[in-house]
């Protein structure tokens, strides 16, 4: 059967399973947002205030459901403005498809009104990207950019549409099988590789797994928790393993790196066999690469060729789905019989609790003086939450409290821009994690800097009576800056103090929503609770020590034992 | 070190960017590089001349494979291979000169290929050394203008199967 290529998107859509897009509409895409009128019932458009918010938002949904998060923007600036949210999905490896209007075939190149060369200018933040030219094209191209997305090392795809080209109509049928015979992912990882690795661990005194997003993404946090919990080998996760293994449990040594916790950082330094998985050994985890894990072997498991070798040499790579290689290891891990792992890890368990009770960096509770400490505010969130929630973070303080005062159990509740550090990032998928969990608290753990990046979405989250929470760390500056300031550029505060922050309680009103305020340790409790009880977006703004600063803390590029505590 | 890494990729529109948009972004070497396409009309081949420790060039080789519409990734240096790169020279050739400068050509086996009054437009062929013997040698009569191809290389004997119609099957079979 005839089908308009808008008819074509939106029908390839639903053979792909998406049955939600963000999206904001502009002169290049309304042939599209005509025939989505007649979809409503089977897709849903969540309708943003802005680009980026929209790609953050198809982001967040993406990694809190594991899904595909969709967009839908117009040409020119509508893309352009995805570039931040491509490049922060691209970094993070999530499954993303982004369509981007285009100006008419016959137009491109002449400079038109709303022409962006978006496919050149996002080059370098997708995992791949298309220019359909012809509406034959379209639903092989929709099927690859999928396949491309969601397979492999996950990642966002753009596919920019000339308006003439979904105008245009050709016989339909979503192409059911799918060739591309230059992109052929490695998923089940070399046996004689993993069989070395097994020697190895089998061998180790002083073994530690690091695990990193790839865990979360490869849904391996089950097979993760087994295999340190079998053979007792304590775990550290980079911040994006958060969640990968259970934060409460004891052989859990919390976050490794420039904010990690002293144990983690000590372990990683002394253990004679790393094993690390999905994790890419960047340099916030690493710090000083030649000081990094000095007496180890080391076992990489990826499913990105590059990410191995690429920062530190390993020992023993792995190529494959992480799931699939811990599924094999584990197997012949049990067959190494004879071996009383908890007992021949011992005196490396007592050293580790010995650096865990040398440096409790756990941080202050309330009775800390008149100031409202942040760190006291997320353990109340996740005392008073049971820990049942989806937190999105935004960059900088707020972020790093987050990872280190929370304890996340399970995987996908923690999102967070890891790789590229994007402020704005947390509202708005927070909005698109709540859009995939309804019924779920989602709390965005922002500061007073982040929020405002992409505080429009507000209006969004009260137009589709999302109930997303958002807890204000309010520090009336952009905290990092500052303590970097602080720390490394002899206290010149230079432009990280607002002279001006917003009203938050007002604002939040102003745009329907609910705001609430706390000013001393005692109000916190309670306006948790309150904010939790109200079925609406709520602003909590906390006002928080100024001074506060993140420890414990590698300065960049120094080793990780010579870390700053407190 | 330099390395010679021969390309194929999927013969498309903005493929060559991607490959060179690669090499900037992650600030690697691009000395040369050379695209055609091979027999089979849906891939292109690149000659890529780069350099850097070992390190650095397996990146370049595991980045490259990464790339979409990449089909396959030999590095030729340190296999059997062969190399060329042409040159066409615009030399100044005055009636005192010109003989000189052909008798230079006819060593290296190299062609006429325009004349004018003042200059000969000169083709060579040959590897690296034999290019770079040429132009020194030209160089005091006065070099109006150089244009290089950079190099093609290709490697001896029969592994070659890409690119000449059999690639889908030659890529299932590995």
């Amino acid at each position: 059967m005839k089908k308009t290529g808008a008819e074509i998107l939106f029908e390839s859509l639903k053979q792909e399973g998406v049955d939600t897009i963000f999206g904001l509409p502009g002169g290049a895409v309304l042939t599209l947002y005509q025939a989505l009128g007649k979809y409503a019932e089977e897709i849903r458009h969540i309708l943003v205030r802005h680009e980026q918010g929209a790609v953050h938002a198809a982001d967040g949904y993406a990694r809190s459901s594991g899904k595909v998060g969709v967009c839908l923007v117009t040409s020119g600036p509508g893309g352009t403005n995805t570039v931040t949210g491509l490049a922060t999905a691209y970094m993070d490896s999530v499954p993303l498809v982004v369509f981007t209007g285009q100006v008419p075939t016959m137009l491109i190149g002449n400079d038109a009104f709303q022409e962006a060369d978006i496919t050149g200018i996002s080059r370098p933040c997708t995992k791949h990207n298309y220019l359909v030219k012809d509406v034959k094209d379209l639903a092989m191209t929709i099927k690859q950019a999928f396949h491309l997305a969601r397979t492999g090392r996950p990642g966002p795809v753009l596919v920019d549409l000339p308006k003439d080209v979904v105008a245009d109509s050709t016989e339909f049928s979503y192409p059911s099988k799918l060739k591309m015979r230059s992109y052929n992912p490695t998923y089940q990882g070399h046996p004689g590789q993993i069989k070395r690795a097994a020697k190895l661990i089998a061998s180790a005194k002083k073994p530690l797994i690091y695990a990193g997003g790839g865990v979360i993404l490869s849904n391996s946090s089950k097979e993760l928790t087994t295999l340190g919990q079998k053979f007792s080998i304590p775990v550290t996760t980079t911040l994006m393993g958060l969640g990968g293994f259970p934060g409460t449990h004891p052989l859990f040594l919390g976050m490794l790196g420039m904010h990690g916790s002293f144990h983690a950082n000590m372990a990683v330094t002394h253990c004679d066999v790393l094993i690390a998985i999905g994790a890419r050994f960047d340099d916030r985890v690493t710090g000083k690469i030649e000081s990094f894990s000095p007496h180890s072997q080391k076992i990489h498991i990826d499913i990105d060729p590059t990410s191995i070798s690429k920062n530190v040499p390993v020992d023993i790579p792995i190529v494959g789905d992480a799931r699939n290689i811990l599924k094999t290891l584990l197997k012949y891990l049990e067959e190494e019989t004879g071996q009383d792992w908890t007992k021949k890890h011992s005196e490396w368990q007592q050293q580790i609790a010995e650096w865990r009770k040398n440096y409790n960096s756990a941080p202050p509770d309330s009775h800390c003086g008149p100031c409202i400490k942040p760190q006291f505010v997320i353990q109340k969130i996740n005392e008073i939450t049971k820990g049942d929630v989806i937190i999105t973070t935004e960059v900088g303080q707020n972020q790093m409290w987050a990872a280190q005062s929370f304890l996340f159990t399970k995987p996908r509740t923690l999102l967070t821009s890891g790789g590229l550090g994007t402020m704005g990032y947390g509202f708005p998928a927070a909005i698109g994690a709540q859009v995939a969990f309804p019924d779920k608290t989602v709390i965005d753990i922002a500061g007073d800097g982040s929020i405002q990046m992409n505080i429009q979405e507000l209006a969004t989250a009260v137009q589709y009576k999302l109930p997303v929470k958002v807890a204000i760390l309010n520090n009336r500056c952009l905290g990092m800056v500052r303590q970097w300031q602080q720390l490394f550029y002899q206290q010149h505060y230079d432009q990280s103090v607002f002279e001006v922050v917003p009203d938050f309680v007002k604002l939040a009103e102003a745009y329907g929503a609910v705001g609430l305020r706390a000013t001393k340790p005692e109000e916190v409790e309670p306006i948790i609770r309150q904010a939790l009880s109200i079925p609406k977006p709520v602003f909590m703004d906390f006002l928080i020590d100024q001074n506060e600063c993140v420890y414990p803390m590698v300065p960049a590029g120094a080793a990780l034992t010579e870390m700053l505590l407190v | 070190m330099r390395h010679v890494i021969s390309v194929l990729v999927e013969n498309e529109p903005g493929v060559l960017v991607r490959v060179s948009g690669l090499f900037t972004g992650r600030g690697f070497n691009i000395e040369s590089l050379n695209v055609a396409e091979t027999l089979d009309p849906t891939i292109s081949r690149m000659t890529l001349v780069t350099s850097g420790n070992e390190q650095i060039i397996e990146q370049i080789i595991k980045q490259l494979n990464k790339l979409v519409n990449v089909v396959k990734v030999v590095d030729l240096t340190g296999s059997d291979f062969v190399d060329r790169e042409m040159i066409l020279i615009r030399v100044k050739a005055e009636a005192s000169s010109r003989a000189e400068v052909l008798r230079i050509l006819e060593i290296f086996r190299g062609r006429v290929v325009d004349v004018s009054p003042k200059s000969y437009t000169l083709e060579i062929t040959g590897d690296e050394k034999k290019v770079q013997a040429v132009v020194e040698l030209l160089a005091p009569f006065g070099i109006l203008e150089v244009v290089r191809t950079g190099k093609v290389a290709i490697s001896r004997g029969r592994k070659e199967a890409l690119g000449t119609g059999r690639a889908q099957e030659q890529k299932a079979e590995s």
